[in-house]
């Protein structure tokens, strides 16, 4: 590791600061590209056909009369994808998933796909295929799925993490277990034991831009990708692997993004939309219509969660076990391994247990949703926490900060923490006047912690400066969430320019080394750290002018303040030069200033939140209206403080959406009954309250400004403290998200039954 | 050195919570953990995370290892 990455506590003059966004014009004036805004010429229009049954042998696939269209260029089944992955079954389920081999595993599920001149002929064809289908028992319902009398999803599907290993096939893909401890010695230690079971339903991330792209692929194997996606170099490597290509010949570039949350980490149509235009030797371009994008991406798990905890009198937890039981969609996941990882992870336990299963379904293939699987193990953990708080007649909040986790506690999940910031969060919110507001009738406040992992990973970035003085930073991790203006900051500390003379550009897949996806809360730190060291290696080649310029030695310069100065008293006669003279005369010194940078960016530093939520609810129609929502949390530096509060507002949104009313939901048939935006509500500005926020710094020690990710975290606490809140409005434990009108009537006519 | 091995990886070290390895670095220990149990070769190449005295390295396989850390392997973490 070449790069010294400890914090140093510097102080900033840039960094801190509320600049205006780099890319505000673009978007409000409608000049940002985003997915479905890119053309070619000769472009074909691609659809997909979709099977509209949940579980389904495909018996045949008729293509002649669509193929026989006029304006019809290529027509494409799972036939028309060779299996190139290997024997890697991950990559297999990918390829499946992108389109059915022979079996539809769910509602929406690709079966054929069609490249024409127009929307029109695409959509003619699409009718004319004719597939024959044998229908199978099917299941949807996580608890179901696990019943022997479930129908087995797959019949190659050996419960993994289970000592000795299954013989027989089962829907349940995989057993995790974290912990330590006795659990059974800290139960007999306790004095008083609540035990609750849970259900979440299964929400859509709800981006407002559907997925897109523009695909060529030419006979000769080279490619373009023009896409909306979180990781345009993942999607490279996948594509290429399951495509058969060169990785350096696919090039692929990432439009500007309306939104993804983890549901653009994977790739869906795009291996579809190159194959067409292989066939069809012309550019397709493939939009997914709302209908599809709810039907077959990748939604967030549905769950089912069993909690154990244990206290003492003096409000010390003793025990806590949870049982997780998370649907991972028609294909193996990991995500009710997260699930157990995160469920305790905001307390400091001696004796802690928790087991996840994931659970195959006929649903579409689960993918990550910001900060996957802790929000809906936080919202069985901390519903139970509230009620050992009050069932032993102290504060929820002292509750929860006399056990909650601190440097040297050895995590639920295994490692021991650094410095954390669970703590200082719920100082601060015990000491906020969120909490000293009086509640009326029928309403409630609850609170609740959420803890999410963050990482870092590959990253690789190049600066160059130009002849004026200008400098343009090219970064590899996709801008979701405002990292190019918080990268441009970075860029301008560490010069001594101006923020504005500083232009973050997203380079595409051969401008750049390999960059991870931005996921897991790592653009701005991950590209944070390459953007330091790419400067600070600008910063040597400034200096090198400098020198030469003054035919001095480069060790006699130093950079300060966005000069070159030259130290000692002989050269006290040497005026300072400015980044802009020195890039005025780099072509005669030696050409261009660039500084580049490729690091693995590792040491991440977890996050911790708390959540404060007033509530009102109707109690004549179950209505609940957020009342105030306040957001504390760990930031460890915050490089652009309004964006970092845009990303706690917007988790608690998206949250309270969960919270509230977002749910699939499916038929009997198995068919999904609610898939648009009038069915499917998610929150808008009229549902929510202004969010309220409270940033906390405690830095990172892993990153030389102390910076900790903080795009997710933010999600993981509304649905506890949203229930928290309408359970002590209604006076009945709400146990069933989303909290709905319906379910939050019937709650109440069960607890006065 | 002592590696405590959580979740699923455990199932590849014949159901071990803890074992024995050595390796000044991630990757020297990461190589004797395959050598005993060869089944875990699996799970590195699905990606694997180290905990070393509380930090978490997901890909740095050069990392340093001091005598006497608190050494855990986790699975790999994915985000949103």
């Amino acid at each position: 590791m070449p790069y010294e990455t400890d914090y140093t506590n510097q102080g900033f003059t840039k960094v801190g600061t509320r600049v205006n966004r780099p890319d505000g014009v673009d978007k409000v004036t409608g000049r940002a590209k985003y997915g479905a805004d890119a053309n070619a010429a000769g472009q074909l229009v691609g659809r997909v056909l979709r099977s509209p049954h949940a579980h389904a042998l495909i018996t045949k696939i008729d293509t002649s009369k669509a193929e026989k269209l006029p304006g019809v260029k290529a027509v494409l089944t799972g036939k028309d994808f060779p299996d190139l992955t290997g024997g890697n079954r991950g990559l297999m389920d990918i390829l499946e998933n992108c389109m059915a081999r022979g079996r539809a595993l769910y509602d929406g599920h690709a079966v054929a796909a069609v490249a024409a001149i127009d929307a029109d002929t695409a959509n003619k064809a699409l009718k004319l295929i004719k597939v024959t289908y044998k229908q199978l028992p099917h299941v949807t319902d996580v608890d179901e799925a696990i019943k022997p009398s479930a129908p087995i999803i797959h019949d190659w599907v050996r419960t993994a993490g289970v000592t000795p290993a299954p013989t027989t096939a089962s829907n349940v893909a995989q057993r995790s277990e974290f912990g330590h401890g006795d659990v059974d010695a800290g139960f007999a230690q306790a004095d008083v034991i609540i035990e609750k079971s849970f259900k979440t339903e299964q929400t859509h991330q709800g981006y407002i831009e559907p997925h897109a792209c523009l695909a060529t692929l030419g006979p000769d194997g080279s490619g373009e990708l023009w896409v909306t996606t979180q990781g345009h170099f993942t999607f490279r490597n996948v594509c290429a692997s399951l495509l058969g290509l060169e990785v350096a010949k696919l090039k692929v570039t990432s439009s500007e993004i309306g939104g993804g949350f983890g549901g653009k980490t994977h790739v869906w149509t795009e291996p579809v939309a190159l194959q067409l235009s292989r066939k069809a030797n012309r550019p397709v371009k493939l939009v997914m219509s709302r209908d599809e994008v709810f039907r077959a991406t990748g939604p967030t798990s549905s769950t089912s969660v069993d909690v154990k905890i244990g206290a003492k009198r003096n409000g010390k937890i003793t025990a806590a076990t949870a049982e997780l039981r998370y649907q991972s969609g028609a294909f193996p996941g990991m995500w009710a391994m997260f699930g157990a990882m995160t469920s305790f992870a905001c307390y400091d336990l001696k004796n802690v247990k928790s087991v996840g299963f994931d659970v195959l379904v006929n649903r579409p293939k689960v993918a990550a949703y910001r900060a996957p699987s802790a929000p809906m193990a936080a919202f069985a953990v901390e519903s139970v926490v509230d009620m050992l708080a009050a069932e032993i007649g102290m504060d929820a909040v002292d509750f929860r900060i006399k056990n909650a986790a601190k440097k040297g506690t050895k995590a639920s999940y295994g490692p021991v923490y650094g410095p954390i910031g669970i703590g200082p969060t719920l100082d601060a919110v015990k000491n906020h006047p969120h909490m000293k507001r009086k509640l009326g009738k029928n309403q409630g406040r609850g609170v609740a912690c959420g803890f999410w992992f963050n990482f870092g990973g590959q990253t690789c970035t190049d600066l160059n400066i130009g002849v004026d003085g200008s400098v343009n930073l090219t970064v590899g991790t996709v801008d979701v969430g405002g990292s190019r203006a918080s990268l441009a900051l970075i860029a301008a500390e560490e010069l001594g320019i101006d923020y504005e003379q500083v232009r973050v550009t997203i380079g595409d897949t051969n401008s750049l080394g390999h960059n991870d996806t931005t996921e897991g809360s790592r653009g701005t730190f991950s590209s944070g750290m390459a953007t330091i060291f790419a400067a600070r290696n600008a910063v040597e080649v400034l200096k090198q002018r400098a020198a030469a310029t003054w035919d001095i030695p480069v060790e006699q310069v130093v950079w300060e303040a966005g000069e070159a100065r030259a130290k000692g008293k002989q050269n006290n006669n040497l005026p300072p030069l400015s980044l802009k003279e020195i890039a005025a005369k780099s072509p005669r010194t030696g050409g261009p200033i660039a500084g580049h940078n490729e690091v693995v960016a590792d040491g991440a530093g977890v996050s911790f939140a708390s959540h404060m939520c007033d509530v009102e609810v109707d109690p004549e129609t179950g209505a609940t209206k957020i009342l105030r929502y306040t957001v504390v949390q760990d930031a460890g530096k915050a490089i652009h403080p309004d964006y970092v509060e845009g990303q706690f507002q917007g988790g608690a949104a998206q949250g309270i959406g969960w919270a509230l009313n977002e749910e699939y939901i499916y038929g009997d048939d198995g068919r999904l009954q609610n898939a648009g935006f009038l069915d499917y509500r998610i929150p808008v500005c009229s549902d929510l309250p202004f969010i309220d926020t409270q940033i906390l710094e405690i830095p990172n020690p892993n990153h030389p400004y102390g910076v900790r990710g903080v795009g997710e975290t933010s999600i993981v606490p509304p649905l506890a403290a949203i229930g928290n809140a309408v359970s002590n409005a209604v006076g009945v434990r709400m146990t069933h998200v989303p909290m709905s009108p319906p379910r939050i009537l019937k709650a109440i006519e069960d607890g006065q039954a | 050195m002592e590696v405590q091995l959580s979740g699923i990886l455990s199932q590849a070290a014949g159901g071990a919570r803890c074992v024995a390895c050595t390796g000044a670095t991630i990757g020297e220990l990461l190589q004797s953990l395959v050598l005993q149990y060869p089944e875990m070769q699996m799970h590195l190449d699905d990606g694997i995370a180290v905990a070393v005295n509380g930090e978490i390295y997901r890909d740095r396989r050069d990392q340093p290892i001091p005598s006497n850390a608190d050494v855990f392997l986790l699975p790999r973490i994915q985000g949103g």
